[in-house]
């Protein structure tokens, strides 16, 4: 059990041209995982990014989100879902 | 696995919105979102988006409808939780969520919440309080604190001046009917969380029937407050929550207050009026034997117009009656001013044999002008080959108009003569109803008892009618006169 949880991650999805860089998420997060790029979205924002796989899919992030659609968290992500 | 993701009861996509239509209108890191977000969740949770109705205010969320995937209607300013009670009674399965604003719910509708709320409505209000008008620029809100500044106190909120902000929660627990009252906060991630928790128990309580939920949802608005969406949290935790503290203020399932809570129940549950009732209550009857539909009836536009005492509205309540007795339809508007008695009044009846969309006479078929004014202001609206019927004993003169029927009777000295003066109005009703064919007078004798309000004035009220017959036999209506349209 132990062994095949291990291989999976938790996964923060962030929509870049949803996000419109308030970063709650990123000062809210308690593992540090989300972090400000440097690149600017459709909407002119400097988005979020989930950058260290720390992630205890809390749900932090989704909740604080004002986003509808900006986040998604998963737990025990597959490659498919990671990659979608 | 998914764990956390966008609630369904969202559009996928905003198609109502202008560009951008994957995410909200809401300037970043507005609590809106967030509380939208909690609530569509909720919604999910219990199954119910189906039947919801979600009633949005006039402010920032006055497009919660972009983004809600249930029904939606936005409301006036201030008037979400009337026009939520409103659809709660009438759909008795429906879930109703009034969304409203600081400026909208503690400012324009003050009145509006504290009788919803006290009335007990089933209904859930989420008020997000943020102390600022947000759509319009920032102004002082209702909620702003001493010394804030905004737009309209540049110099900040002024206590002598501009007064306290007002605790909604602390004013709606006053009341003794609502189930559950509770102020949240958007500060940070933890306080989401229990902002959840009771987003979700103000719906469930709906849904369980239990009556008035009330959550206040303070919020930030960094645009307004000229600062960082980090800041306004700040802000919100370091100002906003000591003014506004946050908590639960009325729980109906605590322990200690059962007892209310079994008095709210039973005030959620009004007596519904059957229709029989209900035409009893209203003094009419239907399916009257002496007076079956009238198929060949036009449809009668009546204008009744005098002084106020003179029994205008209640002469167009019996005219009224009289076609609901014989299965027609029928609509009575009044209009008077101010006072009771001695303003200027009229009603507007329409007869029909067909349902009625508009209750307005613009152009009246038959007026009953029973002052001098009240020819004059009416008198060129009648149609042509209409009638005027004209109280003489007040009215002196004769129509200027000569391509309608004009028919004189001094029904004030009659009614006097006869021991009432203010009866006058039944004498001209029943005039009207001679010349115009409609009502019977059969029908008109059967429903004076019951549109009397003053009982021991029935038999009165059945000798004008009796003396407006035998003054019409005496004195036959005139034909139009040939020449039209002369004035």
């Amino acid at each position: 059990m132990a062994s095949e949880t291990a291989k999976r991650i938790n996964y923060v999805r962030i929509e870049a041209d949803q996000c419109k860089g308030c970063r709650l998420c990123v000062e809210t997060c308690p593992t540090h995982c989300i972090v400000i790029g440097s690149k600017i979205n459709i909407l002119g924002y400097q988005y979020a990014r989930f950058e260290k796989y720390d992630c205890t899919a809390c749900g932090l992030c989704f909740y604080v989100c004002p986003e509808p659609g900006a986040i998604t968290v998963y737990k025990d992500a597959t490659s498919e879902e990671m990659a979608s | 696995m998914v764990k956390y993701e966008k609630p369904q009861s969202f559009y996928d996509v905003f198609e109502r919105k202008g560009p951008g239509q994957k995410v909200t209108h809401y300037c970043p890191g507005c609590g809106h979102g967030t509380a939208h977000k909690l609530i569509a969740e909720a919604i999910d949770e219990f199954g119910v988006q189906d039947r919801t109705i979600f009633c949005s205010p006039v402010g920032c969320s006055v497009f919660a409808y972009y983004y809600f995937d249930t029904g939606n209607i936005q409301c006036s300013h201030g008037r979400a939780p009337a026009v939520a009670s409103a659809v709660r009674r009438t759909h008795p399965d429906s879930i109703v969520i009034s969304y409203q604003g600081d400026g909208d719910l503690a400012g324009i509708g003050t009145a509006e919440i504290i009788h919803a709320a006290n009335r007990g409505e089933n209904i859930t209000v989420y008020f997000v309080n943020n102390a600022i008008y947000g759509m319009t620029g920032g102004q002082m809100a209702p909620t702003t604190l001493v010394g804030q500044k905004t737009m309209t106190t540049p110099m900040g909120r002024n206590l002598r001046r501009d007064g306290n902000p007002i605790g909604m929660c602390e004013l709606i627990s006053a009341l003794k009917t609502p189930v559950y009252v509770e102020r949240v906060s958007l500060a940070d991630g933890k306080k989401v969380l229990r902002a959840r928790k009771a987003v979700r128990k103000a719906l469930k309580n709906q849904i369980d029937g239990k009556g008035f939920s009330f959550v206040e949802i303070l919020s930030p608005c960094p645009i307004n407050w000229k600062m960082t969406p980090i800041e306004a949290r700040n802000w919100v935790v370091e100002h906003l929550e000591p003014i506004f503290p946050i908590g639960n203020f009325r729980d109906v399932d605590a322990p200690e207050v059962k007892e209310s809570a079994e008095t709210a129940r039973l005030s959620m549950t009004p007596a519904m009026m059957d229709d029989e009732t209900l035409y009893t209550t209203l003094s009419t009857q239907r399916d009257l034997e002496a007076d079956k539909p009238v198929a060949e009836l036009t449809d009668q536009f009546v204008k009744i117009a005098g002084f106020g005492g003179q029994g205008v509205m209640s002469a167009g309540v019996l005219l009224a009656n009289c076609a609901i007795t014989t299965g027609l339809h029928a609509t009575w508007l009044p209009s008077y001013g101010p006072e009771m008695r001695g303003g200027t009044a009229n009603a507007s009846v329409i007869v029909s044999t067909e349902a009625i969309g508009s209750p307005l006479v613009n152009r009246p078929t038959t007026l009953i002008a029973m002052n001098g004014p009240s020819l004059d202001a009416f008198e060129d609206q009648v149609v042509p080959g209409g009638l005027i019927i004209a109280n003489s004993s007040m009215i002196s003169r004769t129509a200027t108009r000569k391509d309608l029927r004009f028919y004189p009777v001094p029904a004030s000295d009659m009614a006097q003569k006869l021991g009432f003066l203010g009866a006058a109005n039944v004498i001209v009703l029943t005039i009207h109803a001679l010349l115009e064919g409609f009502p019977c007078v059969e029908t008109l004798r059967h429903v004076v008892p019951h549109s009397l309000k003053r009982k021991n004035l029935v038999e009165m009220n059945m000798k004008m009618i009796d003396a407006a017959v035998e003054y019409v036999a005496a004195n036959p209506v005139e034909a139009v006169p040939q020449e039209t349209g002369a004035r």
